[in-house]
């Protein structure tokens, strides 16, 4: 099963989804040409068109219709936004943008091609879901409740594969905990949790306890699961290919100000910068997520400051005020 | 249409015209906006579409989107005079005890969408008419833009995408009252030739006078004008059209009137006197 297979059978199964593309047909290439599904009026190509194929979107949600809507990630968040925010998102709409090529997926195009500001602008939103799979198997086990589900909501498309095998129990607003530690826990979302996961074995090998959290669901955020690793561990660092600013690092401070807390937090994001284009592999080790990078920046870290010595209960880094 | 028909919906615009007038005092209204397009809304709600109280969830129904929804009140007085709302309820607009305001939205029975920022419901609408064309629906689907609305490149995009799917089941129709919110058309973004461009975008375009109940009847009977695109009537009104003290005035879009002048604009409203404005004129709001 592939992205493209599932939209298929999800569209075959039930007449109110309508697949729509403004001329990203990477993921959807079949669909554009199986007259059946065209015939039966669940396919549409608007062309360069992101905002009206948001307008079109909520026109047909108005009509009981499930669109799953398909760009380039920056055109679709940026180029619409206002369509999102005021068509689907005032109208509460469920509409289902499927973004292609979010944060370092979009590699060597260029800043013009670079969401990064994508999940702060998408979960400011009201009612509109954030999601960010870990690699295929992680979408295809979250899409379906995502395109059931009765709200709006943002899926940063990941198509990338990769070993890990996932917790097949997705539910909305849950995260998927990889492995728990007492000294730092990584809490990583989208294509980084590969390069997270080797990260991890790297400072496990070190001697550190490691735990990880692949978030999944960002808007609605596991308040819970956050809460407690900020309870059992020394240091969280938030790994994100997105501005620093409204993404998971932004999402954390949210959280522990609500609940009257503090943490030490290492935020690896974009402080203020686009990113080096070039192809993926070099994008990452230039900016510094590759799995060495991380590491290797998560200890420089833990040399010029206090967070590891010894465990989260006997330190108690969590202040509660 | 017969005089006697003809008589009613004069009659009927004239008092959405009064309710245009009383919800342009206590905070005002987009005035010389709604005035424009009172006859050309008297006229579909009454005449065309297969829209009523009753059949608001009808997925059969006719479809009618506000894009200019600044125009609003012109729909608001349409909507009490058929019986879509309570006459009363008027009375509670820009009051947070109800949802009548500046913009249409979908609190009240009849409005199909929101709208407020322009440019966005030809696309809207398009959605509609796309569902009810894959289904094999006779309905028709209609969207009123201003003309100053169409300086908003997502109109022309929509018209692009409409004319790909032969959408003859949607029509766009223009207000076209030669101003924009501070100045008139021309002068800023000039419009004309504007049938030529609708055409050359695809569209089946016809041309009338949006204040000639006939005219306006002959035309959306004549829908589909053809089968290959959009149809595009172009409604030449005159904004303030009924209040020849603000009739086609840059300045009079936004008013906010004092009791005074609205009593005196309801006499001008049915030919007696001219009124005497003093209040702030606001062109932008």
């Amino acid at each position: 099963m592939n992205y493209e297979q599932l939209i298929k059978e999800t569209a075959e199964k039930d007449p109110r989804f309508v697949v729509m593309t403004a001329e990203n047909r990477a993921l959807v290439r079949s669909l554009a040409n199986d007259k059946a599904l065209i015939d039966k009026g669940q396919f549409f190509d608007t062309g360069i068109t992101e905002q009206t194929m948001i307008g079109a979107a909520a026109g047909l949600a108005l009509r009981g219709r499930i669109p799953i809507v398909h760009a380039l990630a920056t055109f679709l968040t940026l180029r619409a936004f206002e369509f999102i925010r005021t068509d689907v998102g005032i109208g509460g709409l469920p509409v289902k943008l499927s973004s292609f090529v979010p944060g370092f997926l979009s590699d060597g195009n260029g800043p013009t091609h670079q969401a990064i500001e994508d999940v702060s602008l998408m979960r400011g939103i009201p009612g509109m879901q954030v999601f960010c799979p870990a690699d295929e198997e992680d979408m295809l086990l979250m899409l379906t409740d995502i395109w059931h589900s009765p709200t709006p909501s943002y899926v940063r498309l990941n198509t990338r594969k990769t070993d890990y095998k996932h917790d097949k129990n997705f539910t909305i607003g849950k995260a998927e905990i990889i492995s728990e530690g007492h000294h730092v826990t990584l809490l990583v979302y989208g294509m980084l949790f590969e390069e997270t996961l080797k990260a991890k074995t790297i400072l496990e090998s070190s001697g550190l306890s490691v735990g990880m959290i692949n978030m999944r669901s960002l808007k609605p955020i596991d308040e819970q699961a956050i809460l407690n690793v900020a309870k059992n561990s020394g240091l969280l660092v938030t790994i994100e290919d997105h501005f620093q600013t409204g993404g998971l690092y932004t999402i954390l401070a949210e959280i522990f100000l609500k609940n009257r807390m503090t943490a030490d937090v290492l935020p690896l994001a974009l402080n203020e910068k686009w990113y080096k284009p070039g192809l993926l592999s070099e994008v990452l080790n230039y900016e510094g997520f590759t799995g060495e990078k991380i590491a290797q920046r998560i200890m420089k870290y833990t040399k010029e400051n206090t967070s590891l010595r010894g465990s989260a209960k006997q330190s108690h880094p969590i202040e509660s005020v | 249409m017969n005089s006697e028909k003809i008589k009613i919906l004069e009659e009927r615009a004239l008092k959405v015209r009064e309710h245009i007038i009383r919800m342009s005092t206590d905070g005002g209204c987009f005035t010389g906006a709604s005035l424009s397009c009172a006859d050309l809304l008297v006229y579909l709600y009454s005449e065309f579409l297969n829209v009523n109280p009753n059949n608001l969830k009808d997925p059969e129904r006719d479809y009618l989107f506000l894009s200019k929804g600044h125009d609003v009140p012109a729909m608001y007085g349409t909507f009490a005079e058929l019986g879509f709302i309570e006459k009363d309820r008027l009375k509670n607009h820009l009051k947070s005890n109800d949802s009548i305001y500046w913009h249409p939205n979908r609190n009240i029975p009849g409005v199909e969408f929101h709208s407020g920022s322009l440019g966005h419901l030809p696309a809207v609408a398009m959605g509609v008419a796309l569902d009810c064309k894959s289904k094999g629906l006779k309905n028709k689907i209609i969207v009123i833009t201003g003309d100053g609305e169409l300086n908003e490149g997502s109109v022309w995009e929509t018209i692009l995408v409409a004319h790909a799917y032969k959408l003859s089941n949607l029509t766009i129709v223009v207000d076209r009252n030669w101003f924009q919110a501070n100045i008139a058309t021309e002068e800023l973004i000039p419009l004309e030739p504007l049938p030529a461009k609708f055409e050359a975008f695809g569209c089946n375009v016809q041309r009338i006078d949006g204040h000639d109940f006939n005219a306006l009847d002959n035309a959306f009977r004549a829908l589909p004008f053809g089968n290959e695109g959009p149809n595009v009537i172009i409604a030449d009104t005159k904004r303030g059209k009924g209040l020849p003290s603000i009739e086609a005035r840059a300045d009079r879009w936004f008013c906010n009137f004092n009791a005074t002048e609205i009593e005196s604009l309801m006499q001008e409203l049915h030919g007696h006197g001219k009124t005497k404005l003093e209040s702030e004129t606001l062109t932008v709001r």
